[in-house]
């Protein structure tokens, strides 16, 4: 039912190829799916006629790229209209000269208000601040108890009285100003927009705490509803940005074109989690990616460049490919990785992969990396380097030196001798074995539609399934030569 | 497991060369001219435009409306009788209410091939209380002898699965019933604490466990104490959980499973959908139904200015009953749901 849009314009552009233009009907037609793509996405009506306007305006008369299909210029043109709207204006978060900053959470009920404000103040600790957290939601059962239990959880103080919000928040930044926090966030009460009284409230509490910052939690599974939520509460409140909440679900989050379409105002924060540790600022990339269905290869590779260490990277994937790699090089790149973010998180943004790694993805649990890590960690050098010479004793030893068990030990050893194993493989060119071998037919799909650069053979189905806005097309000959280490998948 | 991170480490490793590549092969395209977008793209508040618009509001302005329009049907054939403009607005409608593109276009399409004989927005209401027609809209409480039964409620987090079984325990109780409130969000910070003051405003009893204790173990154990001690009805909180994620929706059928073993019969699974959900609530439906069995819907926060009509796309593809709907936070706001007013408050502005 969801097809992905770009999907949708790839198979308009069969009928459009080897035109150097767009003309004005397949403008229409192609734009037509944009409009049922962005709908399916649930941005709101209006939002989606004027986007589209604009995207038409950016296409109409405009020469066609060589290097792109006519169905990815549109999505590019789409893609690039996305981030110029969710990322046009940014807001960076700077502290007050007096102390406390204070930060008013407002959103309608469920959006995630209370654990949002915790995962902020986990942000601003981790930024070197200190937080604190007023919990002015006196109108859900069990708010204040929850805020109570997080908070603890985080490390960080949590203000409530049973008076009424305004008092509460009052003597939160009075208390807080008396011990030196210097970030106060606010948790106010759920509210449904149309509710005068609680409108009433929320603006009571910002007027009697003024704050620097007010920030719209925003549920990314809603609907067309958004633009009226946030129109109700930026007429109300004067935003000063959203965060966007419940990103691990599976909705396309439209929602967030539609409210920033309306209030002009940045997305400031999302989160992808119920842990704690699932908040960052927002990437209007990822977003608009995400908005239009497609895998982000590109957000990934930009990620890889920023936050890997190029010359780890190189030295142990040259390794890698030369057979060579040892539990240190996977040590490594694990870590390179990690900075990353979360790997399920990472493998969902590779584009082409199958329902079930998808759910695999789900379902990584970042603390078993941590044993990972904890298990190669306690080897010795030796051992790292030659994996053959742990034996039983030397099993126990590590077991109890990482806090696992041997059963994990074994586990983890016998898993990289298979990967050993697939890499001389790759490396000698052969195909390839096992779980890999699962995302052949993806590949080899890929392959088919001549959008891979597909050099990177079997493997290329993580790096090349996707309408890779920027790979020019139908290399594949040349890039096989220089990298010609892998089977291409056509071959199996 | 550690496979897949061992896939995932070797695909990033792979992505990291392929940049490089990419990168050295890229050839810079032509450069769209980029139209600035405004900072706010639609400034006008948005207005829902009215059908009645279409037709007089007055029930006997719009009998002679159709009585006009069945003349104009006659004299120039089905199709004449609805203008792009009508079809264009009707959709207008249905897509801001979030019934869908899909849903939103079949409907359209038997408009546009049927017409709409008695008038469009009779047509339109008669359409969509069709479609909502599907399955029994009550509760079942009726369980085999020597059982007792469990109402299940399911969701995604906040929707208000927790508020909805309050309320529903307290529409229970005030019809004789005595309930068994089980605490099986053990997951949320919290949730126990507030089923607790629930149980406490509708003289329920409760049953609760330490918080990340077994969910399904809360739930046994609140069927063995109804059955101990006479009560006819427990209903089953659960945590909130993504529908995408299989351990959690694995859970859940666990859950489900014990807590259909006797003396416990599972008469009712209810996935709870906040109003304000667009389209995600198709997914969250399919999968839900796939690990829980759904029987039906509870719409909670219709008291918002959101619609709810995703809910005539869930009842036409999975032909999901709604079965309670929530306008409210007050102990009394629960109803039960009834197609036409429903429709009326989907189609009025």
């Amino acid at each position: 039912m969801f097809d992905a849009l770009s999907d949708r314009l790839e198979r308009i552009s069969q009928s459009l190829r080897s035109r150097g233009r767009l003309s004005p009907a397949d403008l229409d037609e192609a734009l037509g799916e944009v409009r049922t793509a962005l709908l399916e996405a649930d941005v709101e009506l209006s939002v989606v006629r004027a986007f589209v306007e604009a995207v038409r305006t950016r296409l109409d008369g405009a020469a066609l790229s060589q290097s792109l299909s006519p169905g990815q210029q549109v999505i590019k043109a789409v893609h690039d209209q996305l981030i110029e709207v969710l990322g046009g204006t940014t807001l960076k978060v700077t502290y007050a000269s007096q102390p406390p900053t204070v930060i008013l959470l407002a959103g309608l009920q469920g959006a995630g208000k209370t654990t949002t404000a915790a995962k902020l103040a986990r942000w601003f600790k981790q930024q070197g601040r200190q937080p604190y957290l007023i919990a002015a939601d006196l109108q859900r059962p069990a708010a204040v108890e929850q805020l109570r239990v997080l908070g603890s959880q985080i490390g960080v103080d949590v203000f409530s009285q049973s008076t009424d919000p305004v008092s509460v928040a009052r003597a939160g930044l009075a208390e807080a100003a008396r011990i030196g926090r210097d970030v106060v966030i606010i948790d106010t009460a759920g509210r449904l927009s149309i509710d005068d009284a609680l409108m009433a409230e929320v603006k009571a509490v910002s007027g009697a705490t003024n704050p620097h910052y007010t920030f719209l939690v925003i549920d990314a599974m809603t609907g067309q509803d958004a633009v009226q939520t946030a129109r109700a509460f930026h007429d109300t409140l004067e935003l000063s940005g959203l965060i966007v909440t419940k990103l691990d679900y599976d909705a396309r989050g439209g929602a967030v074109l539609s409210a920033r379409g309306v209030v002009g105002r940045p997305v400031v924060f999302a989160s992808d989690g119920e842990k704690l540790e699932n908040f960052d600022l927002f990437h209007p990339d990822r977003m608009a990616s995400r908005i239009l269905g497609m895998g982000d290869i590109l957000t990934l590779i930009e990620e890889a460049e920023r936050t890997m260490d190029k010359d780890v990277m190189a030295d142990t994937a040259g390794r890698l490919m030369a057979g060579q790699f040892t539990l240190d090089d996977f040590l490594a790149q694990l870590t390179q990785v990690r900075k990353m973010g979360s790997l399920g998180g990472l493998m969902k943004m590779m584009p082409g992969m199958t329902k079930d790694i998808r759910k695999a993805a789900d379902n990584i649990d970042d603390r078993d990396l941590n044993r990972v890590e904890a298990i190669i960690k306690s080897m010795t050098k030796a051992e790292r380097s030659n994996p053959t010479i742990i034996d039983g004793s030397r099993r126990t030893r590590i077991a109890k030196g990482s806090g696992t068990n041997v059963a994990a030990v074994n586990q983890l050893l016998n898993q990289f001798k298979e990967m050993q194993k697939m890499m001389k493989q790759m490396a000698g060119g052969g195909a390839l074995p096992g779980p890999l071998a699962k995302l052949a037919p993806m590949a080899a799909r890929a392959q088919a539609s001549g959008q891979m650069p597909s050099g990177l053979g079997g493997l290329g189905g993580f790096g090349g399934a996707s309408p890779t806005l920027a790979t020019p097309k139908g290399g594949g000959g040349k890039k096989k030569k220089k990298g010609g280490r892998v089977t291409p998948p056509k071959n199996r | 497991m550690i496979t897949y991170v061992l896939i995932a480490v070797v695909a990033l490793v792979v992505l990291g060369l392929a940049t490089r590549v990419v990168r050295a092969r890229r050839r810079p395209a032509a450069p769209l001219p980029v139209a600035p977008l405004p900072e706010v793209l639609v400034e006008a508040p948005v207005e829902r435009p009215n059908l009645d618009t279409l037709e007089p509001a007055t029930l006997s302005g719009r009998l002679s409306a159709s009585r006009g329009v069945f003349d104009r049907i006659r004299s120039s054939g089905i199709r004449g009788s609805l203008t792009n403009d009508q079809i264009e607005l009707v959709e207008e409608v249905l897509l801001r209410s979030d019934v869908g593109v899909a849903t939103t276009t079949a409907i359209l399409e038997k408009l546009r091939s049927e017409g709409a004989p008695e008038g469009l927005v009779a047509t339109l209401r008669q359409e969509l209380v069709a479609l909502l027609n599907v399955g029994s809209s009550t509760m079942n409480s009726v369980a085999d002898d020597g059982r007792v039964a469990v109402w299940l409620f399911v969701g995604v987090n906040g929707v208000g699965k927790t508020t909805t079984i309050g309320k529903v325990a307290s529409r229970e109780i005030a019809n004789g019933a005595s309930v068994v409130l089980a605490a099986g969000d053990t997951f949320r910070a919290a949730a126990a604490d507030q089923l607790a003051m629930w149980a406490e405003r509708t003289g329920a009893d409760i049953v609760r466990g330490a918080e990340g204790s077994d969910p399904g173990a809360v739930i046994h154990d609140a069927i063995g104490r109804a059955a101990a001690r006479g009560a006819n009805l427990v209903l089953a909180d659960t945590a909130g959980r993504r529908h995408t994620s299989s351990n959690l929706l694995d859970e859940l059928s666990k859950v489900r499973r014990v807590a259909d073993r006797e003396p416990g019969q599972v008469l009712e699974t209810i996935l709870v959908l906040d109003a304000t959900t667009g389209q995600n609530a198709v997914s969250q439906a399919r999968e839900f139904m796939a690990a829980a069995n759904v029987s039906g819907l509870a719409l909670t926060k219709l008291d918002g200015t959101a619609r709810g009509g995703i809910v005539v796309a869930l009842a036409k593809e999975f032909g999901l009953p709604v079965k309670l709907v929530g306008v409210g936070e007050g102990v009394a706001d629960l109803r039960p749901f009834e197609p036409a007013a429903f429709v009326d408050a989907l189609l009025d502005a």
